[in-house]
């Protein structure tokens, strides 16, 4: 191979930036795509938010969420969450989730798993719409006037479908095993990643480490990569999921989210974890 | 048999609600309808897929959250286990909220996937621990996913049965009804009525619900739990502490 050959193939320098400089491209407001407790939470970069102080997040969870969500919603950083779920999982309900529900501090735009899997793949394709099966007759359809039944073009006549519209995040933002040299970041087989990351605008993602290397040398490293070319910038956040657990690479701390459930079911112990495991929050420059 | 545990019962009911399938799947923080699949698999003379969500080694999806729910769409699973804060009397479920929605005066985690699942799943088994008229309503508050569809509107599947701490009950989708099909050792068909908030049908004669055998139960505390062990650490400490 011509010495050149992959470097003219691919990116030219790629390098981590600091997870705060990560953050900072966060704009207060932005539409911010999350992955559920299974693919990945960018604990890390959610604290970075915090002691931030972003402001009016419109959170998508994809499809639910757990801690992540509850502590962006009790830092105040969120005005709307759109959600299949947002729980504790077996240590039982999301603590500020449901204060904040039930306050109207936050807007909840209910969903359902799939509704929100099918509006990413609709702008991974940059069309409108697709369509999906069942879930008609929930009250969601009621409530979901940007739901829309039609009935099915390709059809005889009589069979209403649901159509669910684009969901377009401004920014996917999760945690990874790794990155390569070339900017490049390995996902193994948790796909959402890929699909969050092709529906959204700007992709900023955090990893454990940095893998010296292409994943595209190794065939075994590209079936679970996602290409460079979606990915704005990457930041090296050690543990960055944790407590939440990482595919591959650790378990979630347990004792510490049954902590967790129990503190901040009050405010003030919300308040005292947040000191504590988060840290001050920067005054406004 | 005063050593069987409530957990085993149930898991044990839950799976001779299964019925001869290829592929059974289950949802979150599902630990007893977890145990009720691997039962079944382990019993079945042919091959059974179980794929557990919350579980690594069970949950062989390589092509993202999305797979579950294309994978249900096709066809290609047979079973799935519903839970619901509320159930009412024709089998809708509510995982959202009590109250005028969006007024809630109590808000729960969400619908997750419930309103598709109920759908495209050719068997729906609906499993609520707690019987009493406060979980099992005349009507929900807010239909998450509904029990039964109009003429016209596809459906593959749907809720076939409700099992609870207290009872077993079939439901009939052309009439939206629930039978009661039997009673857990301990209850009584006027006591499990007395703690139903809806109407259902009442047999002349109402069964026990079977308790699970020796080769049952020695399935479920030796290598059912070690698997469960796994994925509900909590739940396999709690129903099944390893002795010290």
């Amino acid at each position: 191979m011509h010495p050149f050959a992959r470097l003219s193939c691919c990116m030219s320098s790629f390098a981590p930036i600091s997870l705060d400089d990560l953050v900072a491209q966060i704009a207060d407001g932005s539409l911010l795509a999350v992955p559920a407790d299974y693919s990945g939470a960018p604990m890390a970069a959610t604290r970075a938010l915090i002691r931030r102080g972003a402001k009016n997040l419109r959170l998508v969870t994809v499809p639910q969420s757990t801690l992540q969500a509850d502590l962006l919603i009790g830092a105040g950083c969120v005005v709307e969450i759109e959600t299949a779920a947002v729980t504790l999982g077996e240590f039982g309900i999301a603590p500020c989730f449901t204060r904040a529900a039930l306050a109207k501090t936050i807007k909840v735009v209910d969903a359902t798993c799939p509704a929100i899997h099918a509006g990413l793949q609709a702008s991974e394709k940059d069309v409108p719409f697709l369509p999906l099966r069942g879930i008609l007759g929930s009250d969601l359809v009621k409530h979901r006037t940007d739901w829309k039944t039609v009935d099915n073009p390709m059809g005889a006549g009589g069979d209403p479908i649901l159509l669910i519209p684009a969901i377009r995040p401004d920014v996917a933002l999760f945690h990874a095993p790794m990155a390569d040299r070339e900017g490049n970041v390995w996902i193994g087989r948790r796909r959402e990643l890929a699909t969050i990351a092709h529906a959204s605008k700007t992709t900023l993602v955090t990893v454990e480490r940095m893998h010296d290397g292409s994943f595209f040398d190794d065939e075994r490293l590209a079936a679970g990569a996602l290409p460079a070319f979606y990915i704005q910038a990457v930041a090296v956040a050690e543990k960055g999921a944790a407590p939440v657990g990482l595919f591959g690479e650790y378990e979630p701390d347990l004792a510490h989210l049954r902590a967790y459930a129990r503190e901040a079911r009050t405010e003030a112990g919300f308040a005292a974890y947040l000191a504590r495991e988060v840290g001050a929050v920067k005054a406004a420059a | 048999m005063t050593d069987v545990k409530p957990e085993e019962l149930l898991a044990a009911t839950l799976a001779a609600q299964i019925p001869d399938v290829r592929h059974i799947a289950v949802g979150a923080a599902s630990p007893i309808p977890a145990a009720a699949a691997l039962l079944h698999q382990m019993r079945a003379k042919d091959r059974v897929h179980v794929t557990i969500l919350h579980s690594r080694r069970y949950n062989s999806f390589t092509d993202g959250g999305r797979e579950l729910f294309d994978a249900a769409a096709q066809g290609r699973i047979d079973v799935f286990f519903l839970g619901g804060v509320q159930i009412d009397g024709e089998a809708n479920i509510n995982l959202v909220g009590l109250g005028t929605y969006p007024d809630l005066t109590q808000r729960f985690p969400g619908s997750f996937g419930a309103p598709y699942m109920s759908f495209v799943v050719p068997n729906v088994i609906l499993f609520r621990e707690e019987h009493s008229p406060r979980t099992l309503v005349p009507k929900v508050d807010f239909v998450t996913a509904p029990g039964w569809s109009p003429d016209g509107v596809w459906r593959r599947g749907g809720p076939k049965a409700l099992v609870t701490g207290r009872a077993v009950l079939a439901f009939d989708a052309t009439r939206r009804r629930f039978r009661l099909a039997s009673v857990h050792p301990g209850e009584t068909a006027e006591g499990v009525r007395d703690a139903t908030g809806f109407v259902f049908d009442m047999p002349d004669v109402v069964p026990t619900t079977p308790v699970p055998d020796a080769a049952t139960l020695g399935l479920l505390r030796g290598p059912i739990v070690a698997k469960l062990r796994e994925f509900y650490p909590d739940f396999a400490d709690r129903v099944f502490p390893v002795p010290a």
